[in-house]
């Protein structure tokens, strides 16, 4: 009994700062509508900060104090980031916004890395509450056990805030219908800032408060992300009680995931998630979204027009011009572009789900990493032939999007991202940890093509086949009748429904198609590489790819493809630059304020404006 | 004290108001006519900036407000009650009315909570019930009582008697001339040729987006071709 009990409260200690940083994204998410990918980095940043200060101020009251002020700061940073970062983006299309704040991870990520340095910081302990406390025998910290006294207090101030105060009721109200807030003369600028400054806050003293536990370390943003996403998730976007179980629900089941079964431990969280969400799809706490109920004003879409004789003719010179590549002999070069012609299938296939779909994935990476393992176990253990591989991989990628899409379709908006990552998550930590049969860690390596396509140049044309022959047929279901439905399902599913279409089954279809062709796009990379490694199942290639289609326009189809193009460029270029983060999130940062209809969006708005294309051309 | 002059105002490539003219005094309650369709939300909206009209101008109280974000508008004195009422389904009434909640303006009366309860006494009985708890007359009673709140010198009821039980309708009408008397300026758009001849002084009437008729309602009846075209009786 006394080690079940020590667990339990281990568990209930580190809810507390769980908790203190997914409400603060939760509050963001509900009144701004901005899925905040920073969060991490604000919850680093308050460890970081907190440090510094308990280095400046003494004894116990130094070490609060230094929690709070810590909380200050980053409430001040969060204001900034606001303000700067997001204000002019606001009339930008729904979750473009996530792309401004992973550019803020880069540059937190830098600026702390210049301020203190790549060292991992050993927290101060707290003054007072150095020992342990034997409960039934077994040693319990004392600071867990004050955390887990804080806890109540916490709830009670934030319970208090958000239900008894005209700033709560504010917060409520702009929650469900933020025009009807500004119809009413609420300033919502101002609204949003101090919801910034609250979810910042919340953050950083949450980050502040770990520090006896946990020190400070530059991973810390990213390790938490996934963790405050599914505890928001499962407590139910925008509930702050719900946050609170849920917290305390992964904290503790974390706890004794360690100690009965480890090997679980990168799973249990995201199981947890999916079954929640396959039962209650909108969290324990949370309501059901309705669209359009928030009250945001965009611009409705612009249908996408087939190219015209112009647009044809400017493929097609730029396809040959890409097509000569070769015989500048520089290999490096035709490396660089075998890589890029494969993250533009990549991007591609997601914003067809996303775009035409209105399906936004956090896990697409699933398909992506899915198809290069299919390919690489098939020539591992089967010895199967490049050319079948390419038959065989995308199609079971299709039917690993058959039972993930099975699941998720069901769910919409951000409930639909959230799971999405979930099951790339499960499939991601599967890979890992089976290591017998994936090579866990150490990936899988001599996966090589066929001899014919073995030769770079050869390769280079494969690549440039397959990849824009993917993309090619990715564009056609686009402007076919199965690609006019899937946007009816989009635009409005009721009319869509009454004029006979199954908007479910077509978006089903269509989440398995674009996983395909992911598939596609990762087999090929397993052959350019010879190799593959879990990492390629990670959220951060999810990301990566969320970001070129945004970066690129979610509204064009050339979106992705210029996306995913200046992105890996961009890549390429600074990652030789000691602080090549820094560089990166600012020119991200400033590529979504300047041109927030993306890229390729932006230029053909341009273009049409100054009359170099027609207006209906835009597409 | 309210002067719209040749709005022109879209959904996209859809031309809804179109150079779409007209006053309103002060003290006035004016009714907003046409069928469905007609760009009468769209034109509150217009008014509200909660839709941006392309060209034209809106003047309200000698200010020129066209180009002012809409929470503006809204301090400014304008009280916009939504024809689908938009109540905060999860506050309950009293945090409803809070969010309304402006500082006192001068020369217009003032609402406080009770002054609010003591005009709808249906409120009153339910102020801690939740907005998705309230009836459809109640609700849009709440809309009209969360306006309120801000103190408006200016309101613009969209279709306040739509989808409600004729009882309610009554006092609705009567609520209105009571703010009338109390020296509310009204515009009111309604399809109830019936409910705006009691609270209104004059009307306009638009079809497409244009300005088809302005004048009281016994110029009205004496133009029945006028009002068959427009309105459907
Ligand atoms: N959000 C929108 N997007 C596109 N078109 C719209 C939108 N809202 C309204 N419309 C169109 O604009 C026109 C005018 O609509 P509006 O709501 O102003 O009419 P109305 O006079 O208020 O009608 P009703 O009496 O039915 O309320 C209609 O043809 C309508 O279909
Ligand atoms: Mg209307």
């Amino acid at each position: 009994m006394g080690p079940f009990i020590a667990q339990f409260l281990t568990g209930l200690a580190n809810a507390a700062a769980l908790f203190l940083v997914a409400s603060g994204l939760s509050l963001i998410f509900g009144v701004t509508r901005i899925v905040n990918f920073a969060h991490g980095s604000f919850y680093m940043l308050g460890a970081f900060i907190g440090y510094t200060v308990m280095q400046l101020l003494p004894g116990a009251f130094g070490f609060w104090s230094s929690i709070l002020v810590a909380g200050l700061a980053v409430g001040l940073i969060g204001v900034i980031v606001e303000m700067l970062v997001l204000r002019p983006i606001y009339r930008a299309p729904e979750l473009f916004q996530l792309v401004a704040t992973f550019g803020v991870i880069l540059v937190i990520q830098d600026l702390a890395l210049i301020t203190w340095g790549a060292e991992d910081l050993l927290g101060p302990r707290a003054p007072g509450l150095k020992g342990v406390i034997r409960i039934l025998g077994e040693p319990v910290p004392k600071y867990d056990l004050a955390l887990i006294a804080i806890t109540p207090f916490i709830l009670f101030a934030l319970w208090y805030l958000i239900t008894k105060t005209r700033l709560g009721v504010l917060v409520r109200a702009a929650t469900q219908d933020r025009e009807m807030v500004a119809a009413l003369g609420v300033n919502q600028s101002w609204l949003f800032t101090g919801v910034f400054f609250l979810g910042a806050m919340l953050a950083g003293l949450g980050g502040a408060l770990q520090l006896p536990k946990g020190g400070a370390d530059l991973l810390m943003d990213f390790n938490i992300l996934a963790s405050i996403f599914v505890v928001v998730v499962i407590g139910g976007m925008g509930s702050l009680p719900g946050a609170f179980i849920a917290a305390v629900l992964i904290s503790v089941l974390n706890v004794f995931g360690v100690r009965y079964m480890p090997q679980s431990t990168l799973v249990l969280m995201y199981v947890v998630m999916a079954v929640v969400l396959i039962i209650k799809p909108y969290g324990l706490m949370g309501r059901k979204e309705v669209a359009g109920e928030h009250g945001q004003v965009g611009e409705p879409e612009q249908p996408f027009s087939p190219f015209g004789r112009r647009g044809r003719l400017i493929v097609a010179v730029l396809l040959i011009a890409l097509a000569t590549l070769p015989f500048l002999g520089s290999k490096f070069a035709m490396i660089l572009a075998i890589d890029i012609i494969i993250v533009c299938l990549f991007a591609a296939s997601l914003h067809f789900i996303l775009s035409l779909g209105g399906l936004v994935s956090f896990g697409h990476a699933a398909f992506f990493g899915g198809g290069a393992y299919a390919a690489a176990l098939m020539v591992h253990y089967a010895g199967s032939p490049m050319e079948l591989a390419f038959v065989l991989a995308p199609i079971i990628t299709g039917f690993l999007a058959i039972i993930i899409g099975w699941f998720c379709i069901r769910l919409t908006g951000v409930y639909f991202a959230m799971l999405t990552l979930a099951f790339s998550q499960l499939l991601w930590s599967l890979v890992f940890q089976w290591g017998e049969v994936t090579g866990g860690d150490d990936g899988m390596v001599s996966i090589w093509p066929s001899p014919w396509a073995s030769d770079t140049t050869v390769f280079f044309y494969l690549t440039m086949i397959i990849g824009f022959g993917g993309i090619l047929v990715l564009r056609h279901a686009a402007h076919s009748p199965f690609g006019y439905a899937l946007r009816a399902s989009r635009d409005s599913a009721g009319r869509a429904e009454a004029t006979g279409i199954n908007t479910k089954r077509v978006q089903f279809v269509a989440f398995t198609f674009a996983g395909a062709m992911a598939g596609l796009a990762g087999t090929l990379f397993v052959f350019s590489k010879g190799s593959i490694f879990p990492t390629e199942l990670e959220i951060g290639k999810s990301f990566d790819a969320l970001i070129m289609v945004f970066l690129g326009g979610v509204k064009t189809l050339a979106g992705p493809l210029v996306g995913a193009s200046a992105l890996s460029l961009m890549q390429d270029y600074l990652t030789r630059f000691e602080y090549w983060r820094l560089a990166l999130g600012l020119l991200i940062i400033a590529v979504v304020i300047i041109a927030p209809e993306g890229i390729a969006g932006t230029s053909q708005k341009l273009a049409a404006r100054w009359g170099i294309i027609r207006r209906d051309e835009v597409q | 004290m309210l002067e719209l002059f040749d709005i022109n105002s879209f959904y996209g490539k859809a031309h809804i108001l179109n150079d779409l003219s007209f006053n309103i005094a002060h003290g006035e309650v004016v009714a907003l006519l046409g069928r469905n369709g007609a760009g009468k939300t769209t034109t509150m909206k217009s008014i509200m900036q909660m839709v941006r009209p392309a060209t034209g101008s809106v003047t309200f109280a000698g200010q020129d407000i066209s180009k002012w974000p809409t929470h503006k508008i809204a301090k400014s004195g304008i009280g916009y009650v939504p024809e689908e009422r938009r109540i905060f389904s999860d506050l309950t009434i009293v945090e409803n009315l809070e969010v309304g909640r402006q500082s006192p303006r001068e020369g217009v009366p003032t609402w406080s909570f009770d002054d609010l309860f003591d005009l709808f006494p249906n409120l009153a009985e339910r102020r801690n019930n939740r907005g998705r708890a309230l009836s459809g007359g109640e609700q849009q009673m709440l809309t009209i009582a969360r306006t309120l709140m801000g103190n408006p010198s200016l309101l613009l009821l969209d279709e306040p008697s739509e989808g409600i039980a004729p009882i309610i309708v009554e006092q609705m009408a009567k609520t209105i001339l009571e703010l009338k008397s109390q020296g509310l300026t009204v515009l009111i758009s309604e399809q109830n040729l019936h409910f705006a001849r009691i609270v209104a002084d004059r009307a306009v009437i638009i079809e497409s987006g244009t300005n088809r008729f302005d004048g009281n309602f016994a110029d009205l009846d004496s133009d029945p071709e006028t009002r068959d075209a427009y309105l459907s009786v």
